[in-house]
């Protein structure tokens, strides 16, 4: 079937994307490398010099990096327990004789399709706004001092709207993986009476796992750059307290004009993208020939 | 007995299920209600949840203000834009990977993926200097390039899965039975893979209109779509609730629609056929 004829055919019709592509990735990793190992500043121009991996170390050893870093591994850890175990819940739930089922699906899958800015604006604004938020009113519903969230806990606030965000993306994930679940299997466990817990530990969970690694997988590739959210409820702070390395790389090149700086930070975000990377291709390419 | 135990779990579940989905959609409803009230309901404590004074004027003050429009347009723009040159590119490459495979076709695609993982933040500085450079800052051109770019591999990657899987005897059949290429495409072909084009076109379009990092970073007034037109209402005397969530609401409302319509072959598409 593949004669020499499609086959260049085939060679002069995917040539595009691949070249596109493949400037697209190099041209600027490129450099951005190389503007990592140079002193540059916006604000002066022409005043390049070449320094090595001082940049790096700079970066590197800035306390900032460090916080930065501790709360995007916080930031995309506790989002992923989050929606992984809620999604398993909210599958299992799902996958019930539940009347009216579609348009209860239709509520669980909404939030994916929310802009980020709409959703850190309204969660912001109209819930957690510390006097007149829907939250501030439960609370002295229920006798608690409301909390000002974006002050006294700024990075838990972005965790529970990010985590909102991607909840329905794990369970309409993983609820389609549930789905494809022998129902004979399922059918004969519960008439030799194996209590549900058991049925969901060495049944379900095993069905599961390889829906869930791709659930963390995914999400850790676009966690890793959260900053809409960001970018729009807290600009980064009280202090240092919600930056990301995504937004302290934005804010060292475009609030303070250091691109030698912000590169170093970039090509750090590319390493750290392109560990969690391997294992999501290794796991799809397994996936290719079957 | 068997009837009685799933009636009484079938109440439990339905209300277990409604209850979830109200708690997660909940953020939506209350934005779009508070749409719908007077700024001064809007703050109101306690929160006015239904017997406030229903009115329409925050649809009518954003629809009025000329950037709302403005804003709309540019994301349609934005959308379409990167998702027709995501076809135009992308579909001979795919057709190609699936049609024509060659021993390299495997490690592309993968290669192709890998371009996905690479963080924008890493590539910002060259990205946004380039466009200054070249005058692309802000322009359409520039940001249906970046989003064109930015969804081109999961286009190829969709339209490969669903490509693979129209059967190949058909197109032999239709050989043997005269058909010339023309209309074998016309005819054979166009009608198995308009379904995986149309998703593709679904999925495209709600990461294009969606996408924040780059139009926040590349635009400001010109070419800024709705998400940087909703981030301009986080300024301190931005602060109308009312309007802020009128607009909001037309700024989810339409991919939502396509969302809602789209969310099974969503799940294909973002997880490149990895789980069935």
């Amino acid at each position: 079937m593949a004669t020499q004829q499609t086959t260049t055919l085939g060679r002069f019709l995917s040539a595009p994307s691949i070249i596109l592509l493949f400037l697209w990735m190099i041209v600027p990793l490129a450099m951005t490398i190389w503007f990592s190992l140079l002193r540059y500043n916006l604000l002066d121009p022409g005043q390049e010099t070449f320094v090595g991996f001082l940049n790096y170390r700079y970066f590197l050893t800035d306390p900032a990096f460090f916080t930065a870093l501790a709360n995007t591994l916080i930031l995309v850890g506790s989002v992923l327990v989050i929606t992984v175990v809620g999604g398993v819940l909210l599958a299992l739930l799902m996958d019930q004789p539940i009347l009216g089922r579609g348009i209860v699906r239709l509520m669980v899958i909404a939030p994916f399709f929310v802009m980020p800015t709409v959703s850190a604006l309204v969660w912001k604004n109209l819930l957690m706004h510390p006097v007149s938020g829907l939250f501030a009113w439960i609370a002295t519903l229920i006798g608690v001092q409301p909390i000002d969230w974006f002050t006294n806990v700024p990075l838990f606030s972005i965790v529970l709207i990010v985590a909102w965000q991607w909840l329905p993306f794990a369970t309409l994930i993983l609820l389609t993986a549930l789905q494809s679940m022998d129902e004979e299997q399922k059918e004969a466990a519960e008439m030799d009476g194996t209590p549900a817990l058991s049925f969901f530990i060495y049944m379900t969970l095993p069905h599961l796992a390889r829906a869930i690694t791709v659930v963390i997988l995914i999400e850790t590739i676009f966690l890793l750059s959260v900053f809409a959210e960001i970018f729009v409820t807290t600009g980064g702070g009280p202090g240092l307290q919600t930056t990301n390395i995504a937004f302290l790389v934005y804010a060292q090149a475009l609030l303070q004009y250091d691109v030698g700086g912000a590169s170093a930070g970039g090509i750090v975000a590319v390493i750290l993208a392109n560990i969690v990377a391997i294992f999501l291709v290794r796991l799809i390419g397994k996936n290719l020939d079957a | 007995m068997a009837r009685r135990i799933t009636t009484t779990r079938r109440i439990t579940v339905t209300a277990g299920g409604w209850l979830a989905g109200f708690i997660i959609f909940f953020p939506i409803l209350w934005m779009v209600l508070t749409s719908f009230k007077t700024e001064l309901d809007a703050f109101s404590t306690p929160p006015q949840f239904l017997f406030f004074h229903w009115t329409t004027e925050n649809y009518a003050i954003v629809q009025n203000r000329s950037d709302y429009i403005h804003h709309a347009m540019n994301s349609i723009i934005l959308a379409v834009g990167s998702t027709a040159l995501g076809l135009l590119i992308g579909i001979p490459a795919a057709w190609a990977m699936a049609f024509a495979p060659t021993k390299r076709t495997r490690s592309t695609l993968l290669w192709m993926l890998s371009t996905k993982m690479m963080p924008p933040v890493g590539v910002l500085v060259p990205i946004y200097l380039i466009f200054r450079d070249t005058g692309l800052l802000d322009t359409h051109g520039g940001l249906i390039f970046v989003e064109f770019m930015a969804n081109l591999p999961i286009i190829v990657w969709m339209l490969y899965t669903y490509f693979k899987e129209i059967p190949k005897d058909i197109l032999e059949a239709a050989r043997m039975d005269g058909a010339t290429v023309g209309k074998e495409l016309i005819y054979v072909l166009a009608p198995m893979a308009i379904p995986g084009i149309a998703s593709t076109v679904l999925l495209n379009i709600i990461l294009a209109w969606n996408e924040a990092f780059w139009t926040l970073n590349l635009t400001t007034v010109n070419a800024a779509p709705l998400t940087v037109f909703i981030a301009s209402y986080s300024s301190p005397e931005g602060l109308f609730w009312a309007k802020l969530s009128a607009a909001s609401t037309l700024a989810i409302a339409p991919i939502m629609v396509l969302g809602w319509f789209s969310q099974k072959q969503l799940v294909r598409g973002l997880t490149f056929g990895a789980v069935k």
